[in-house]
């Protein structure tokens, strides 16, 4: 029996005992970030994926398409959100490499857990922690630029809060993360490197909800550069509409800046993902 | 280092902007009027109770309820935290709702009831929004409880 006929019996079962997820209010699970976390695009949130409240269990899919002068990323995965107390999600990337005419892949595991509080409701912001457990499956390129390893894991901690009507009435979101990596270019480039073997970095997201479907906003990630290839920063400015609780589409202007070695990384990145 | 400090900023300007809160007085005042007034409120809550009676879910809690006096009370309430001319002097949020056993879901499901008056009656995104801040505050006097 393969794995994933196992896994989709496993939801099967799963379904009649699963009152339908859509216990919170729009917009505000977020989108799904590239490494496969409920979140921004770029940077893991606090929230957890999909609409599930303390009762109910969601489950989401995504596909998201990052294109930048040199490089293409590919990303499909999904999310167990269990309670709104769990997240397990799973992700796997490829990456082209335009003037190698080669594909990088990655599968990344994530498991999240909500320490504290609601985006909305709480005194203080909605707090979690995380693990994103890499395994990069092409690893040639990663050695050959000095990484020392094809697998490592990432470990967040993530705050964010809602402010309703903070901005001449608009809801603004914020989260702030700070994570523990080793990864090179987010693990594409493999693990740890001449030049460093593991960091904090500081990520951090604003939005407006300019009305109930959609949201606009920036996210700012830090980077490490363990292989002294120039690592640069991620930024980017993002559009995510929700029509409804089940669909999401998210519109993204990146700007990766020098990506192994390559400079003015941008361009632009599109997510579609669906909760139920 | 220069990470952490640009960090430090970010937090920082954030904590300023809610600080801003202070300079809403004055658009806090303008809510009351913005939504309409005494009959802006009669009808956003006449709005409310039409959409909570479509709502299966919903209606069962409002069971052993009175129409009327919950109307009055909402009315009261609603025009108490907008800064309008009216002190509620009903029970309180903890009288009304112990016992019923309000999940989380159900209570957002509520809010978006309330929402979705609040576009019936054409309240614009802005002011629902400052309403809704006023309300969430009683979250915790609802809620499983």
């Amino acid at each position: 029996m393969n794995r994933r006929f196992s896994f989709s019996l496993l939801l099967l079962m799963l379904l009649p005992i699963v009152s339908f997820a859509n216990g919170k209010i729009l917009a505000t699970p977020g989108v799904s970030q590239v490494e496969g976390s409920g979140g921004g695009g770029l940077v893991p949130w606090a929230q957890l994926a999909g609409y599930a409240t303390e009762d109910e269990l969601a489950f989401s899919a995504f596909c998201t398409q990052a294109n930048v002068k040199d490089f293409q990323l590919n990303s499909c995965g999904g999310q167990v959100n269990f309670y709104d107390r769990l997240e397990v999600s799973f992700v796997k990337q490829h990456f082209d490499v335009e003037p190698l005419s080669l594909t990088l892949s990655q599968d990344i595991l994530g498991l999240k857990l909500r320490l504290y509080g609601d985006l909305l409701y709480s005194t203080w912001p909605q707090l979690s922690v995380g693990i994103q457990q890499k395994s990069l499956r092409t690893a040639d390129v990663a050695f050959s630029l000095g990484a020392k390893d094809d697998t490592g894991t990432d470990f967040y901690l993530a705050a964010s809060k809602l402010h309703l009507g903070l901005l001449a009435g608009y809801n603004v979101l914020w989260n702030v993360s700070l994570r523990y990596t080793q990864a090179n270019e987010m693990g594409l480039l493999g693990f740890s490197g001449p030049n460093g073997n593991g960091a904090l970095q500081t990520e951090m997201s604003v939005a407006v909800l300019f009305n109930k479907h959609i949201a606009v906003g920036t996210e700012y990630r830090h980077k490490p550069d363990n292989l002294g290839l120039k690592e640069d920063d991620w930024q980017d400015l993002f559009l995510a509409w929700f029509p409804n609780k089940y669909v999401n589409v998210t519109l993204a202007y990146l700007d990766l800046g020098t990506l192994a070695g390559l400079s003015d990384q941008k361009g632009w990145y599109l997510s579609l993902s669906g909760s139920y | 280092m220069s990470k952490y400090f640009s960090t430090v900023i970010f937090v920082f300007a954030l904590q300023l902007c809610l600080g801003c809160s202070s300079q809403r007085v004055e658009q806090r005042e303008a809510l009351y009027a913005e939504i309409g007034g005494h009959e802006g409120l009669e009808s956003l809550v006449d709005a409310f109770v039409q959409r909570i009676v479509k709502d299966k879910v919903i209606l069962p809690y409002f069971a052993k309820s009175s129409v009327k006096h919950f109307k009055q009370g909402f009315i009261n309430h609603l025009c108490g935290l907008v800064n309008g001319p009216c002190e509620y002097n009903g029970d309180s949020m903890i009288d009304i709702h112990t016992g019923m056993n309000i999940n989380e879901g159900d209570f957002n499901r509520v809010v978006e009831l309330l929402i979705q008056a609040m576009e019936d009656v054409g309240i614009p995104y802005s002011s629902q929004n400052r309403i809704l801040a006023k309300l969430a505050v009683f979250r915790a006097e609802i809620i499983k409880i």
